[in-house]
């Protein structure tokens, strides 16, 4: 089992970028990382110097590096980014097809969770394309993991799931964060720092639901697969992603390779991660509930 | 100057007759199962409904869409391929699609159905439009509601295919295709099941002297007494975010840009959109109605007849939504 960092979804700041994905480089246990921005093309020109750099620490660490690329691009400016990352010459994951129109001809592309992957047609298309690797979309039940997993595999490519961090559940044109703050979004003075995971979007009886980030919106819960791995690798599913939160991700990633190995039981996976943030919610119902934010580590 | 062209919506054949008679160009709608986006309980068509529609609507001029905009779910993509080749053989005028695989799909089996692009894509940007139209033949596309008029406008310079734009009816906030908030508390979705927010998933409950509306198991809305209680559409809901109790998302209002429609022909676009298959038949054709008048006014050259809209929408209030930028 294959595990992948995927891209920040928050603005942090520089510093923190910077030591996050040198602990990154330094420390986790990951194979793949997924560098760049994915939410918000405002916040780019803050750490976009930095990134080549980190690119090539994290490459002299061992680790597969990908380019992230918007999720949601409409304006000139954002187009001429996913161009840009087009010629850099590394694999880049698409998270909106918009990227698959400003690849070079043969040049390696891996299919992000936004993605419709949804089922066999869709996959084995992209795939034809020149997919490597695909992260399915977080909502697909097991059954549908499962088929997909076996096209994949008929293909040579890696199938992977969220494995680990708040669910990212929608994206808008609008910035709630902004909202929030009675800004616009052009106005925004990047209040979405003040929430390094999110602000939380809570239900009026006081149930923890949902967190915004800029004009993304994400589950209260973080996703959490490391007590299902047994029945992800018979589903034919060959890689986890994590997602970047604040605490010790490095600490995380090495939770889910111990796990993964099958070095540490699901049970006592499960509470070591509970123990790096104990006030953090998990949810692993898009793939065994009824509803996504369910939660049950039995995988029944 | 051609009027622009209304695709107004049938959740019936009732309704679709209606919209016919009322003065819609065009109407769209769905077969009764899970391969479109309105999938609710008690609409939308039989095969046999199908055929007829089709065959009503080309005796008096108007051309019918199918909506095939959900994405087909893993091992049962059989479910979507028939949808498709039952539309064709109805003789439907073009079919609506989101999935690249169903695209793909019909591009190659069905090469003579004309193919629109769902706003369920999300394809909000001149590159990835002219890819589905270079890829799997689009001949239309309907554009997310994130995008500003101006915007609008710039896309339509650098695209050869039409575009069509809802102007009026309920409003996601979120671009479309793109989210699975329903699913996380309900565990239903548009994507998959074409649901949003369902009716099955819905709870009011007396507390005290308020009537909370509950989706799942979260509260996310209540009314007083003597106020309706509200349907708790997830993104219209009430939240409470750093101690402070607003509605994070939208307010519960539905979209009219009925003023913008000589914006919106001066910027290219062909066609408009009405949403609201799951409304009655009185309710579309009182829509179609005012909205042909708007867009034969405006062909005219004459102004659009001033807030004859109003009343028909959610809540009494509506928005310009996206069309308007400081709206993000």
């Amino acid at each position: 089992m294959k595990l992948t960092l995927g891209p920040l979804m928050f603005h942090w700041p520089a510093e923190q970028w910077q030591q996050f994905y040198a602990d990154i480089a330094d420390n986790a246990p990951v194979d793949r990382v997924v560098i760049g921005e994915l939410v918000c093309s405002k916040r780019l020109p803050f750490y976009e110097a930095l990134i080549p750099e980190m690119i090539e620490r994290l490459q002299a660490a061992g680790k597969e590096v990908v380019l992230a690329s918007l999720a949601l691009p409409t304006l000139v400016r954002e187009r001429k980014i996913l161009a840009g990352l087009g010629e850099v010459g590394l694999p880049v994951e698409v998270n909106d097809l918009t990227m698959l129109t400003h690849l070079n001809e043969g040049q390696p592309f891996t299919l992000g969770p936004l993605v419709n992957t949804y089922n066999r047609g869709t996959l084995e298309w992209l795939a034809a394309r020149g997919a490597t690797s695909v992260c399915l979309p977080p909502e697909l039940p097991l059954s549908s993991v499962t088929v997909l997993a076996e096209t994949a595999a008929a293909w040579g490519i890696d199938c992977e799931i969220w494995g680990y961090g708040r669910l990212p559940l929608a994206m808008s044109g609008r910035c709630y964060h902004a909202r929030l703050a009675r800004r616009s979004k052009d106005g925004c003075l990047f209040v979405c720092e003040e929430d390094p995971d999110g602000l939380s979007v809570d239900a009026l009886d006081g149930k923890k639901f949902m967190a915004v980030n800029g004009v993304q919106t994400l589950s209260d819960s973080w996703a959490n697969l490391v007590g299902d791995v047994a029945a992800l690798k018979a589903a034919g599913v060959t890689a986890l992603r994590l997602s970047p939160h604040t605490g010790d991700m490095s600490k995380v990633a090495q939770i889910f390779r111990d796990a993964a190995d099958g070095t540490l039981l699901p049970d006592q996976a499960i509470s070591e991660l509970q123990q790096i943030n104990p006030e953090r919610r998990f949810s692993n119902g898009f793939l065994f509930g009824e509803v996504g934010a369910g939660w049950s580590h039995s995988g029944a | 100057m051609k009027p622009l062209e209304l695709v107004c919506p049938a959740g019936t054949p009732a309704a679709l007759r209606s919209a016919v008679q009322a003065g819609a160009h065009t109407v769209y709608c769905g077969f009764a199962d899970e391969t479109n986006a309105r999938n609710f309980p008690g609409l939308n068509f039989s095969r046999e409904d199908m055929h007829q529609a089709v065959a009503f609507a080309h005796q008096h001029g108007s051309k019918v869409l199918v909506a095939i905009n959900t994405f087909p779910r893993a091992g049962d993509e059989d479910i979507w391929h028939r949808a498709i080749a039952d539309a064709e053989s109805a003789g439907v005028d073009a079919v609506i699609l989101a999935d690249v695989g169903l695209l793909a799909w019909a591009a190659a089996r069905h090469p003579g159905l004309r193919l629109h692009l769902s706003v369920q894509a999300a394809a909000a940007n001149p590159d990835v439009i002219n890819f589905y139209a270079s890829e799997f033949g689009v001949r239309r596309v309907v554009l997310p509601r994130v995008l500003s008029v101006a915007e609008i406008a710039a896309i339509n310079r650098e695209i050869d295919v039409e575009t069509e734009v809802f102007v009026f009816g309920g409003l996601c906030v979120m671009a479309e295709g793109r989210c699975s908030m329903s699913s996380y508390a309900t565990g239903k979705s548009p994507n998959m099941q074409g649901v949003c927010s369902p009716a099955s998933h819905v709870q009011y409950v007396q507390d005290g002297a308020d009537m909370i509306s509950k989706l799942g198991a979260f509260t996310i809305d209540k009314a007083g007494k003597d106020e309706p209680a509200p349907y708790p559409t997830l993104c219209k809901g009430c939240f409470s975010a750093r101690g402070e109790v607003s509605r994070v998302f939208e307010e519960p209002t539905s979209l009219n840009a009925a003023q913008l429609i000589p914006q919106l022909a001066k910027v290219g676009v062909t066609a408009l959109k009405i949403e609201g298959r799951q409304r009655s038949r009185a309710y579309v054709a009182a829509v179609v109605r005012n909205f042909r008048a708007a867009v034969e006014a405006t062909a005219a050259g004459r102004p659009i007849p001033a807030d004859t809209l109003t009343h028909l929408s959610e809540g009494q209030s509506s928005t310009l939504g996206a069309y308007k930028k400081t709206w993000r």
